[in-house]
């Protein structure tokens, strides 16, 4: 099978990441009182990168998308001629992972995350068509993550809430509501970025030694936040809500939904608001992007896959840009059904993302 | 189809089962409530002894954090995997379409009308007044 060249298709690109240059670049946007607490603490000289994604890892940038200087994904330019034009993308959104996501002092995350917000939608979003972005939220008060969501809703070109997926709360527990309860009044998908604040280890275990650990133990992460959307029952008391698993990796799915609808036939009772197969449940609400997808090594194996999955409307395109996970423009896995590839390039996001239009 | 008397009705107390071989097929019946109801002894999902599970009550939720007990003694849950089935009807709550065990017919018979015949009571004596629990097989 030829591979599939999205750009033919004006696919959606679910998942890009436009990078904070510096601190510096957020004061501006910061509300008055917070720019002076940043500048008399001098924060302004500490970038706050996310640790889940340090910026001179391989991985967290394409070796031909890694600038001459500065952060990968920073420069508007840049990530212009390197994914909008080669994908001819429809619509790309803007997932900005940034350390307010991950800050302790509930009151500085939120000023950061109102800052960032301002700040994508000023020299992003007003600068090309086609962008849109995610709400970042400050994650240790979900009355402040919610005041921030109704605040960016009024601008439709916010399309989405972002969180990450390793957090010292599970995601599905109810102080975490008041997030959801938000988004789903504004019709607004809730995204959960692969990553750790890294206040625990990234996985049950205690702490890994290695990048390639800390890594790979995203993607069972996902199944623990699966584990506590749905037992939480955030499905249940949120029915409009979806939410899209972004950078998950796709594969493991398959099996893992096997595990959680035999286990749930027997001590359903626990959680008695989860009155139907789990599968089921996660099939109607959760979506996840495509890279990475984590192929299996036969084509053939990918359809396999594909009918194990069981929907042919979870699957979202995404470059993932800078990181790195395909050469080129193959961003989409070989051997998808033909029928499927337009479903994820176009109409699954559009669905997903009711603000997309 | 045959009828068998397989018990006394005071024999089996409400909340209770009492298990019975007829025509080699061992049969649960139980009193729910002085309502009785048969059972094949055999869970559909991987052949558990069904009727040795416990008698339990029905958890519903309509919310998270709402918890609701209904169809009090009217569950069955299997020994072997936690499935649970309604003694009423023999569905699978998890499966209610697919899986579904075994239910025989239930009367409730005097012993004069049995004294007439036919019926088959190899275990069962019947007295005329009393009255019976009796299946169909």
């Amino acid at each position: 099978m030829e591979p599939v060249n999205p750009s033919s298709m004006q696919a959606i690109d679910c998942d890009i990441h436009p990078a904070v240059p510096s601190t510096r670049a957020l004061l501006p946007y910061l509300d008055e009182y917070w720019r002076e607490h940043i500048l008399r603490r001098g924060l302004e000289a500490d970038n706050l990168e996310l640790s889940a994604f340090p910026v001179n890892a391989d991985l967290n940038s394409r070796p031909d998308w890694r600038p001459a200087r500065g952060i990968p994904g920073s420069d508007f330019d840049l990530l212009r001629s390197q994914v909008l034009e080669p994908f001819q993308s429809r619509f790309a959104i803007c997932n900005v992972l940034h350390g307010a996501q991950a800050m302790f002092s509930e009151d500085l995350s939120a000023a950061l995350c109102r800052a960032i917000n301002r700040w994508v939608a000023a020299e992003w979003l007003d600068r090309d068509p086609r962008l849109r972005a995610s709400i970042v939220v400050p994650p240790h008060s979900a009355d402040l993550a919610a005041e921030e969501i109704d605040r960016c809703a009024s601008d439709p070109r916010f399309v989405q809430v972002l969180m990450l997926e390793l957090t010292e709360l599970p995601l599905g527990r109810r102080q975490n509501w008041p997030i959801y309860a938000a988004a789903e009044r504004h019709g607004l998908p809730v995204g959960i970025h692969a990553g750790s604040s890294f206040r625990h280890p990234p996985s049950g275990l205690g702490w890994p030694s290695f990048y390639l650990e800390d890594y790979v133990s995203f993607a069972p992460g996902f199944g623990a936040v699966l584990n506590s959307l749905v037992t939480e029952g955030v499905f249940v008391k949120f029915p409009k809500l979806k939410v899209v698993l972004i950078e998950s990796g796709v594969t493991w799915l398959p099996a893992y939904l096997w595990r959680i609808d035999k286990t749930w036939r027997g001590v359903r009772a626990e959680t008695p608001w989860v009155d139907r197969l789990p599968s089921e449940i996660i099939r109607e609400h959760v979506r996840l992007t495509i890279q990475p997808f984590d192929e299996p090594p036969e084509q053939s194996q990918v359809q396999t896959l594909i009918e194990q999955i069981g929907s042919d409307e979870m699957l979202l395109f995404s470059t993932d840009y800078p990181h790195w996970h395909f050469d080129g423009i193959e961003a989409m896995p070989n051997g998808l059904p033909p029928d499927l590839i337009k479903k994820i390039l176009i109409d699954n996001p559009l669905a997903t993302y009711p603000r997309l239009s | 189809m045959s009828r068998h008397v397989v018990a006394a009705v005071g024999e089996i107390a409400p909340g209770t089962c009492k298990l019975v071989t007829v025509k080699g097929r061992e049969i649960g019946v139980f009193n729910v409530n002085n309502e009785f109801f048969a059972l094949i002894n055999r869970c559909p999902h991987q052949g558990a002894p069904l009727c040795r599970g416990e008698i339990l009550s029905r958890l519903v939720s309509k919310s998270p954090g709402q918890y609701e007990l209904t169809h009090r003694g009217e569950m069955l849950r299997c020994p072997w995997h936690c499935w649970e089935f309604d003694i009423r009807t023999g569905q699978s709550w998890c499966e209610p379409d697919s899986v579904q065990a075994r239910t025989y017919a239930v009367e409730i018979e005097p012993g004069s009308e049995l004294a007439k015949g036919p019926f088959a009571a190899e275990t069962v004596p019947v007295a005329i007044e009393q009255d019976y629990v009796v299946i169909t097989v």
